[in-house]
């Protein structure tokens, strides 16, 4: 479903992601695990047509992102690592709009929005405008939104980070549901190293833009001979901790103080 | 086709949701005409140059729907830092749909505005010609919205930052307006600054409004105006859709 052969992004002279190679199955629910900074993002940007990459190939479902975008398109749903909501449109307004991008049909847009406000408890705030939202229900209605329509390959960038548990386990009930149901190709990055071991039936694990590693947790564990994968997980990518470039948040605070700073 | 739609709308709903925008972007134009239109009045008159605030006011106008569409425009830079860009990117909507949605709605709400000084500038005593000149008029006033929206989207398609923002306002789109006419007849100016004039788009869209509202002399002819206006138009949507469709995150 998904085929990546020595893929490469430079920045300049920093390389993102260097030289790395994978195949996701149709059907399969796929782990993308790295520390922070390590290139998982960037990798997604490139497999959802956001980004061009340095060189390599790409193929989603048989198709270049690069080339045929709007056939690509077609074919994902995604939830991403940073906000994308409109923070001046409602609740529902926002998963209505949508809809209609994603050509939900009339007749199945208003049951399923109320399935999915309701399943992730957001229904009773449904007219009221995002930016009034706290950050974990606006990361609710961020899943929400992304399991509006079913695609044939579902993106989950770091799609838990500042969940409860409560919406964590509805959150993978639902796309288990939805890979067994519905044969949804699945591929997720999380930093939480039990759900990954939960849900997906093959890892990779990328640091420093390339992968160290990849195959079933299992593998894993008896190839770093350890008895979780957290700790296999450490013993491939050690323990020191990364700096991402800057912080999508931060930088976005800083933006917004110059905006207003310097509006006429 | 849908698409498009949303995208109008959610333009519409931002716009009528924020009060403070709505007014704030009013002041400048009513300080314009107050402050241009009666403290230059006399003397316009005394040359014999006629009404000045009927001479000032297409050119208050066109300011607030070229300030406000360009605006409107580099809204983009807005929602790429916010995010909501890229919601839109990996639709599977071809992005010139995209475009020509937000195009719509930044268009839309800068002729709202528009609209809006129109209706002050009556107040201040402003006059069209006949009733005749308001459709000709507002033809005008669409193609300068839908112009410098492209414009500005086509400008932020290409800049990710807001300190770039100053930049633009200060080195384009200030001297779009300061050397257009909008605010001094063009005939007996140095040549220097006719030649500029002719070379600006936004001199064609007041002039273009001069005619219809009946205010002044045109200083290109009303066909011309509307045959630069409508030929850039159709220019910078290209160019804009052909930008947004290039964005990479």
């Amino acid at each position: 479903m998904i085929r990546v052969e020595n893929l490469v992004k430079k920045y300049g002279d920093f390389t993102a992601v260097n030289d790395i190679s994978f195949e996701v199955d149709q059907g399969e629910v796929f782990a993308f695990l790295g520390p922070n900074g390590a290139g998982k993002t960037t990798t997604i940007k490139m497999l959802t047509t956001l980004l061009k990459p340095t060189s390599g190939t790409v193929e989603v479902d048989g198709l270049d992102p690069s080339i045929s975008h709007h056939e690509v398109r077609k074919r994902f749903g995604i939830v991403f690592q940073d906000p994308s909501l409109d923070d001046e449109l409602t609740a529902y307004e926002n998963l209505e709009l949508h809809c209609i991008l994603y050509k939900v049909p009339r007749k199945v847009r208003k049951e399923r929005i109320s399935k999915l406000l309701g399943l992730f408890e957001l229904w009773d705030r449904r007219d009221d405008q995002v930016k009034q939202f706290s950050g974990g229900m606006k990361r609710r209605l961020e899943i929400a939104r992304g399991l509006l329509h079913t695609p044939k390959i579902l993106f989950l960038d770091e799609p838990t980070l500042g969940l409860d548990p409560q919406t964590r386990n509805h959150l993978w009930a639902h796309v288990q549901r939805l890979n067994r149901e519905e044969q949804v190709t699945v591929f997720l990055t999380t930093h939480y190293m039990e759900e990954a071991d939960r849900v997906a039936q093959r890892i990779a694990i990328i640091d420093h833009g390339k992968i160290v590693a990849q195959g079933t947790s299992e593998d894993l564990k008896t190839r770093t001979s350890t008895q979780t994968l957290e700790q296999a997980f450490l013993a491939l990518t050690g323990s020191t901790i990364r700096n991402e470039i800057a912080g999508s948040i931060d930088q976005m605070r800083q933006m917004s103080r110059m905006w207003r700073g310097g509006r006429r | 086709m849908n698409a498009v739609y949303v995208l109008w709308i959610r333009q519409l709903k931002r716009y009528s949701r924020s009060r403070a925008r709505i007014v704030g972007s009013l002041g400048q134009p009513l300080l314009f005409l107050v402050a241009l239109g009666f403290g230059f009045g006399p003397i316009f008159r005394r040359a014999g140059a006629g009404n000045y605030l009927q001479f000032l006011a297409p050119g208050v106008i066109g300011m607030t729907i070229l300030f406000s569409a360009v605006f409107s425009g580099i809204e983009l830079i807005w929602d790429r830092q916010f995010g909501f860009l890229k919601e839109t990117l990996v639709a599977p909507v071809p992005r010139m749909m995209i475009m020509i949605g937000r195009t719509c709605g930044g268009a839309t709400v800068s002729l709202v505005q528009g609209l809006i000084v129109v209706a002050i500038c009556y107040v201040a005593g402003f006059r069209a010609a006949s009733f005749a000149s308001w459709p000709f008029a507002f033809v005008f006033m669409a193609l300068i919205a839908i112009m410098f929206t492209a414009f500005g989207t086509a400008i932020a398609s290409v800049l990710s930052d807001f300190q770039a923002f100053q930049l633009v306002m200060n080195f384009l789109i200030m001297p779009l307006f300061f050397l257009s006419g909008a605010l001094f007849p063009l005939n007996g100016v140095p040549r220097a600054l006719q030649i500029v004039a002719a070379v600006n788009p936004f001199a064609y869209g007041v002039d273009g409004m001069r005619v219809a509202f009946g205010a002044s002399a045109s200083q290109f002819g009303a066909v011309m105006d509307l045959g630069v206006l409508g030929a850039i138009t159709l220019l910078l949507l290209g160019v804009g859709g052909y930008l947004f469709s290039k964005i990479q995150l």
